[in-house]
């Protein structure tokens, strides 16, 4: 049976892990490279890299940062932040990134996701939407750009159902309420999104504890759910989690 | 020499990586000459199956690929290029695996592509030798080779029981991914590594 996966997410600038991180055992706890290497050693299932700063004097030191943890790592892993031209994409695919995401670019400007699908494939083209609760949107929910910054007036679900018919191969999906709180996963925003569409979705934001990913992976309906802050702080580790998880009837890779 | 075939688009480099995590370095190349020397070769697939072709054809590779004697192994789209035919593109295949390659039908309730971690079953082969029954590994694929004679490990989505891996002499396919599989991929390669 095809299993839900648990997936870590590292910001990252400047090679470095800039939320912070409380690793006992690691040579270099703010290594970015030493964390997804600990990670993929202990039950996570996929990576997802950020780059925060994403400007173009860092876009070398990313690639040097795909192409080591490509090396070093035999689980996929995603890269996502500032990505915006099809060179842009061919350097992370070729560096060793399984798969690319893209956000508040792909609003502005949707070619981009059927751009990137025909040349790369779906299966790499990852689809960011940060959402937001707004009454006056069809599903309730609105997506939100920039970071959080700026709304856009589009119905989240709308979006998600247009990428998927430009050939986004999945969603991340953020909930802006959520995110930080760590009062649980928005499931009311993934049940709506991940229920209405064909393609896999990765909940994220929220995360506090164990029960949260079962209920996000369960009444959420979400394929995967992603969390930061709750495992680089060690509250909550993987195979634990993940036995748990299973004790739950949800089915994990362990 | 183990070769691995690069004719387009697509992350080659991580199955050197995992080659070399393995204690070999693979060579990159699309020159038949190197191909047809290599001991090994591994031919990586991402991408979409017609145009994938094309860049096999036009390169001469569709006929040296063939001709192959020593272990071959086709990972994801390269095993579905293994077969005669697929529905990806309406496109003909190498025919190595007598199979027509199907998409998984949309719109039952299962997402597509299948993405993730499943358990592998019916292990057979020399790929599996080391390797547990219901063991997970990483797929990502749209499109399925269904069971056949030739099938060496299965697994089971959407209520299909499809093909995980192919083997029929020295040919060898894996519809998941092994460089990106963890611990259970690392095995299946080291047995392909292994294999006479």
């Amino acid at each position: 049976m095809l299993t839900r996966r648990i997936i870590p997410c590292l910001d990252v600038k400047d090679g470095r892990t800039v939320k912070g991180v409380n690793f006992v055992g690691l040579r270099d706890a703010g290594s970015a490279l030493e964390l997804a290497a600990y990670y993929s050693e202990h039950g996570a299932d996929e990576l997802v890299f950020l780059d925060i700063t994403a400007t173009v004097e860092n876009r070398g030191t990313m690639v040097r940062l795909v192409q080591d943890v490509a090396d070093r790592i035999s689980i996929p892993f995603t890269v996502g932040g500032g990505i915006r031209t099809k060179e842009d994409v061919g350097r992370l695919l070729s560096a060793g990134a399984d798969k690319i995401s893209i956000n508040s670019a792909a609003v502005r400007n949707p070619d981009m996701i059927s751009g990137f699908a025909r040349l790369f494939g779906s299966q790499c083209v990852v689809l960011a939407i940060d959402a937001r609760r707004n009454p006056g949107m069809p599903s309730g929910f609105e997506t939100i750009i920039d970071g959080g910054r700026t709304a856009t007036g589009r119905d989240a679900l709308l979006w998600a159902q247009e990428a998927e018919r430009l050939g986004a191969g999945e969603v991340l999906l953020t909930s802006m309420d959520a995110d930080g709180t760590r009062n649980g996963f928005d499931v009311d925003l993934t049940a709506v999104i991940s229920g209405n569409i064909g393609i896999p979705v990765i909940a994220s934001g929220g995360a506090g504890c164990e029960e949260h990913f079962r209920d996000i992976l369960r009444e959420g309906k979400a394929d995967a759910a992603l969390a930061a802050s709750v495992f680089h702080f060690r509250e909550i580790g993987i195979p634990e989690l993940k036995a748990y998880l299973r004790s739950e009837g949800i089915p994990v890779r362990i | 020499m183990i070769a691995v075939i690069q004719y387009g688009a697509g992350n080659v480099r991580s199955v050197l990586s995992a080659l070399r995590r393995l204690g070999h370095e693979g060579v990159l190349t699309d020159a038949p000459d190197t191909i047809r020397k290599a001991e090994r070769v591994i031919f990586p697939g991402v991408g979409e199956a017609s145009s994938a072709m094309a860049a096999l054809r036009e390169r001469g590779l569709d006929e040296v690929i063939s001709s192959l004697e020593r272990p071959f192994l086709g990972i994801c789209l390269g095993m579905q290029m293994m077969c005669s035919f697929s529905e990806e593109g309406d496109t003909e295949g190498l025919g190595i695996f007598p199979e027509r390659v199907m998409r998984f039908p949309s719109g039952r309730g299962c997402k597509i592509p299948h993405m993730g971690w499943n358990g592998i079953s019916a292990l057979g082969g020399r790929l599996f030798a080391d390797v547990d029954e219901e063991s997970y590994a990483y797929f990502v694929h749209s499109y399925y080779v269904p069971l056949s004679p030739f099938t060496a490990a299965r697994c089971s989505y959407d209520g299909i029981c499809f093909s995980a891996a192919l083997e029929r002499g020295n040919f060898m396919g894996t519809q998941f991914h092994p460089e990106k599989s963890g611990s259970v991929g690392e095995k299946v390669l080291a047995s392909f590594l292994e294999a006479i």
